[in-house]
């Protein structure tokens, strides 16, 4: 009786247990298909082989103007940095001492250049900047770095060309144990 | 108390962890040789006032004892040209236990804290998928969920160490961006094979829903692995510094990958190569390479009391505790020097020692008026042993001050002054 009892309730369990995996089962398909045409104004990654850049273009001539009414109250009149982390020029990863690193010198891809300006600055307006802004922008921020020539005019093609100094100084280390 | 044998474990007053179980040493600042509350002290006990009046109504969301307020979290000043930047550090000096509370966890933000309504917030998975899917939150409280018990740590964490000399500060102050909790969620697996993940994918790409919209690439084998959506941290909704309405946990990793407010996922061939994975976040070497994507969290432990800017009043025992973790396992040992690291007893770990979470250690040590050197070395269940501060910085440098998990120091001076040391 007792063993039997015990069958009963396991029996019990498992026919319940069934229908709840069941509802579980069904409920795994809640995402609501989309697709990336609807993502245009939603996906800000811009990545080093050119993916991800919106239409637009500018030069560092143009940036300067941008950069001495939105950036300098942080980022200093060249880009000198008004705090360590808001350094944005100079520096060499060789030099004797312990290495500034800075856009100009540390980072491996311009391509980042675009994509956090773009996300995440100016710091008090993330956002605000419109696409030929931005280009204009990070050019003013490279040609400080003397990375490219003032009237070189950024854009998608020309932003994936750029040879950022540091661009061999990164191991990737995503798979180590 | 009856009178027993103290066994010594190691050098400079270190007790055997056993009389833990068995004597009933009393806590931190107690001696447990003396009774001040004895027949001596000169007093009767009587009933206190709290006892002779009803006291408060139960309330709707409870709150913590006012004489315990001054238990806080240490953050910096708000920072005009830095909206919405920076960090709180948890008072790991006042905690106990393994799990933090989720007013006291620790914080880091880049862009402040962002007021979400989860009825307008939205997931995609997009990318390299079958379909693009988007998610609603009421929608994915209906998927399947796991609770798990971890720990998270920023990766800036004790990277003051790293400096030629010691700062002079608090467990709190030094090592406050580790915190634990149990996080619910739903694996993200679930999420990504609804969508179908292409063949070609490598990579995650998240993005937080923040104002400096967050964003870190993540390989697919690990984002298939342990990884989580969390919903809930210690039973409740994420709250909103930690990434509410949802946020992506990796367990074991530096905290800065485990994306608050989680918006965005786009499965690519490469990563992105975002700011915070290339300015910021990486270690550069002394041979000026610069390591990116090192993730896992080293094997660690912290001496959470007695610490730095503590006082010891008087002679006696002390309980010893702190907390161990590593981002590669579980924490199979601590063990625990007074004397600077010449000679060593194995602690007592508490409670669970489950994979990536905090363990909490104890062991009794015997305060006889001198000088000591508390320092903690914990091993993982991989074999992993916390290397000293200095093999750590010879080997490392001290360019990037990242991933900071050498042994840490607490000098005593016969004042019982507690100070942060490199010894
Ligand atoms: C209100 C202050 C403020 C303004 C205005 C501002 N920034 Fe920033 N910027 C910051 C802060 C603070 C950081 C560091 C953020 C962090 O560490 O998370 C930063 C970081 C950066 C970085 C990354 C630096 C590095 O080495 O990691 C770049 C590039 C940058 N800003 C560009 C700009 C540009 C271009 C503008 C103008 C369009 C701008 N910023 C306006 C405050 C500001």
């Amino acid at each position: 009786m007792f063993t039997l009892k015990k069958i009963l309730s396991a029996a019990a369990v498992s026919a319940s247990l069934t229908i709840g995996l069941s509802a579980v089962v069904q409920a795994q398909s809640l995402g609501t298909p989309i697709n990336e045409s609807q993502l245009q104004g939603f996906d800000l990654i811009a990545q080093p082989d050119g993916s991800g850049y919106p239409r637009g273009s500018g030069t560092a001539v143009q940036g300067k103007a941008i950069f001495e009414r939105r950036c300098v109250t942080c980022h200093g009149m060249t880009g000198e940095g008004t705090s360590t982390n808001t350094r944005l020029v100079g520096g060499d990863m060789q030099s004797e001492e312990r290495p500034i690193r800075t856009v100009g010198s540390y980072w491996p891809h311009a391509s980042t250049l675009f994509d956090y300006v773009q996300r995440a600055m100016p710091a008090d307006a993330p956002k605000s900047l419109t696409s030929d802004e931005v280009y204009q922008v990070i050019a003013y921020v490279l040609h400080l770095n003397g990375i490219i020539e003032d009237s070189l005019v950024l854009n998608k093609e020309t932003l994936m060309q750029v040879e950022m100094p540091n661009k061999d100084g990164f191991i990737d280390s995503s798979q180590a144990p | 108390m009856t009178k027993q044998e103290l066994e010594k474990a190691a050098a400079n007053g270190l007790i055997n962890r056993r009389h833990l179980l068995g004597l009933g040493l009393a806590g931190m600042g107690t001696v447990a040789s003396t009774s001040l509350l004895g027949a001596e002290a000169g007093f009767n006990l009587e009933i206190p006032g709290w006892s002779k009046q009803p006291g408060a109504n139960a309330s709707g969301y409870g709150s913590r004892s006012k004489f315990t307020d001054d238990m806080q979290r240490m953050s910096g000043n708000p920072n005009p040209l830095y909206p919405g930047g920076g960090s709180s550090r948890s008072p790991l000096h006042q905690l106990q236990g393994s799990i933090t509370p989720n007013s006291l966890h620790f914080e880091r933000h880049h862009a402040g804290i962002p007021d979400i309504d989860p009825a307008q917030h939205k997931l995609v998975i997009h990318g390299l998928v079958r379909q693009p899917l988007v998610f609603n939150y009421e929608d994915l409280l209906r998927y399947p969920m796991v609770s798990k018990i971890y720990f998270l740590e920023c990766s800036g964490n004790s990277g003051s160490l790293f400096g030629p000399n010691p700062a002079d500060g608090s467990a709190q102050s030094l090592h406050g961006l580790v915190s634990g909790a149990e996080w619910t969620g739903i694996p993200l697996s679930t999420l990504l094979d609804e969508a179908g993940v292409d063949p070609e994918a490598r990579w995650i790409n998240a993005v937080g829903a923040d104002a400096a919209s967050m964003g870190r690439s993540i390989p697919l084998n690990r984002a298939m692995n342990d990884v989580m959506l969390a919903l809930f941290q210690n039973g409740e909704p994420v709250r909103p510094g930690q990434g509410y309405p949802m946020r992506l946990f990796v367990p074991g990793c530096e905290g800065n990958i485990s994306v608050k407010w989680l918006t965005q996922i786009k499965l690519t061939r490469e990563p992105t190569h975002f700011r915070d994975e290339t300015s910021k976040y990486t270690d550069t070497r002394l041979d000026r390479k610069s390591q990116q994507f090192t993730f896992p969290m080293g094997t660690k432990s912290v001496i959470t009391a007695p610490s730095g800017q503590m006082k010891l009043e008087r002679q006696g025992i002390y309980q010893v505790t702190g907390i161990a973790w590593s981002g590669r396992g579980s924490i199979r040992r601590v063990e625990v020097s007074a004397d600077g690291g010449r000679t060593w007893a194995d602690a007592m770990i508490d409670s669970h020692q489950s994979e990536k979470a905090l363990a909490r250690f104890r062991i009794p040590w015997q305060w006889s008026g001198g000088d000591a050197v508390l320092q903690s070395r914990a091993t993982d269940s991989q074999g992993n042993v916390q290397p000293t501060r200095t093999s750590l910085v010879t080997e490392k440098g001290n360019i990037s001050t990242y991933h900071f998990h050498g042994i840490q120091s607490w000098a005593i001076n016969t004042a019982g002054d507690v100070s942060n040391v490199y010894a």
